[in-house]
């Protein structure tokens, strides 16, 4: 069974969202890194664009084929993890550690769209 | 779906399975790109049964495949493997093959799984003037490939026969485990290597040998796909298909138009009014990958699209072939790769994306 953390919060497209005052650290799960296999690549947008609730706003790719990411919450984003942009295998190694986007929330009550551990595990198996 | 004989091997050893071409075959074991490595660097084997083996035999065999093939197999020395397509009367790629000549009456066709059924249809359709009897071997054969610089000492190890004599696409048969197999010097990765056609029950003992020993990597159709690219061979269904045909993908040196074969006129009539489109290999000078359908634009207008497309495994070179309006294939000319919202740069750049080690 692939690795959840508690306090996270889960989109049912596999990315995860962890929430610090008006920021979001974003990234994607244990289920997805392993579904997609060994990461060669991410794109994940530029700092100040804008990004929506269960909309794309970057992919990442295996050797073999891309994946679209949607962001579980809307607002902008102020900090791109560049060591994965570089080391995109680091996600495989440690999905939770190593987040994608941060963001700066637009609207907070969104968080209560998302899912909980208990509940992505259910989903993700 | 149908199954190789080794599909329980491949289950058994950890193969991730998937469908291709209505077989279920093992897409990787360990990871493509370990597996792209290995052939590179050491040796890797690969279950290629789904490969259709076409038998065409008479004393008119040779005047009846230099009909319906591109390339000349008259001219050709027995035992010698020639690459070629059978085309459309439009020009159209019906499929591209290996065809193996044992001698002026004696041919085998090995083509793409998925198009078997329609090649064996196409054949039987225009045999009828020639003296020839047409069998298919698919069900007879598998088909195992060695692949790497190390290919050649591991299969020596298994037989009497001297494989260094054996040359770059060349055949013959040989014995291994006091069995009969066909063996050529040849596949579909830019290395060194063989390709292995036995009896089903042959191959299976072979395989389970060749999973032993810790100097060969099994693989699967993933680094097939990532190594056929890089050696800029082309895929039915991207490269080439009953739209494209052989020119426009740039397989010139396997058609021969001083022979009249089905779809030649069409060809000789395209060469003389010059190409409207060609295959260019890219290299993207931007960060992205390109994938196969995504849209290549320049000066703002659509001009084709990529047929194939990767970041070549362990690195990070990032190149794609690509079938564009003519007036933009010319070395070092810059278009753009539709990625999601982006237009990534991309320059063309020669085929030659791997120095190819072949024993000649």
């Amino acid at each position: 069974m692939s690795k959840v953390l508690d306090n996270l919060k889960y989109a049912p497209t596999h990315e995860w969202a962890r929430v610090e005052g008006e920021f979001a650290y974003i990234g994607i799960t244990d289920y997805a890194q392993d579904s997609l296999g060994a990461i060669v690549y991410v794109e994940g947008g530029d700092v100040g664009d804008s990004v929506s609730q269960f909309e794309e706003f970057g992919a990442v790719e295996s050797v073999k084929a891309a994946s679209d990411l949607l962001s579980p919450l809307s607002g902008t984003i102020v900090e791109i993890n560049e060591e994965v942009i570089d080391e995109p295998e680091l996600i495989n190694q440690d999905p939770y550690t190593h987040w994608l986007i941060k963001i700066e929330m637009s609207d907070k009550s969104e968080i209560d769209n998302l899912l909980d551990a208990v509940s992505y595990q259910k989903m993700a198996k | 779906m149908k199954k190789t004989i080794l599909y329980d091997e491949h289950v058994r050893l950890g193969g991730k399975m998937v469908e291709f071409a209505g077989y279920l075959l093992p897409i990787e074991y360990t990871g493509i790109a370990l597996e792209h490595q290995a052939v590179r660097d050491q040796c890797g084997v690969f279950d290629v049964s789904h490969m259709g083996e076409i038998e065409i035999s008479g004393k008119d065999a040779i005047a009846f495949i230099n009909y319906l093939f591109t390339n000349d197999v008259a001219s050709v020395e027995a035992k010698r493997m020639v690459y070629g397509l059978m085309l459309y009367p439009h020009g159209g790629v019906v499929d591209d093959m290996m065809v193996y000549k044992y001698n002026n009456h004696h041919l085998l066709l090995v083509v793409n799984a998925g198009n078997k059924d329609k090649d064996l249809a196409w054949i039987l359709d225009h045999q009828q003037a020639y003296d020839v009897e047409v069998v298919d071997r698919s069900g007879y054969y598998s088909q195992l490939a060695l692949q790497g610089p190390k290919a050649e000492g591991i299969l020596q190890s298994l037989t009497k026969y001297p494989l260094h004599n054996l040359r770059s696409l060349t055949f013959d048969h040989l014995t291994m485990l006091n069995h009969d197999f066909l063996v050529s010097r040849s596949g579909y990765t830019g290395a060194d290597g063989f390709e292995i056609y036995g009896a089903n029950a042959h191959i299976f003992e072979l395989f389970q040998l060749f999973s032993r020993l810790p100097e060969i990597t099994l693989c699967g159709l993933g680094c097939r796909d990532t190594l056929r690219f890089e050696a800029s061979m082309p895929l039915y269904g991207h490269e080439i298909d009953e739209t494209i045909n052989p020119l426009e993908a740039g397989l010139n040196f396997a058609v021969k138009l001083d022979k009249s074969f089905i779809g030649s006129e069409v060809l000789v009539a395209a060469q003389a009014s010059g190409l409207k489109r060609k295959v260019v290999a890219l290299e993207l000078i931007e960060r992205g990958i390109a994938r196969h359908g995504y849209e290549v634009e320049a000066d703002g207008q659509l001009i084709g699209h990529v047929t194939t497309g990767y970041m070549i495994p362990n690195t990070t070179k990032s190149y794609a072939f690509a079938l564009i309006a003519s007036e933009y294939a010319a070395l070092g000319t810059i278009v753009g790769i539709r990625i999601r919202k982006n237009l990534v740069k991309a320059k063309v750049r020669n085929k030659r994306l791997l120095e190819k080690k072949y024993v000649r």
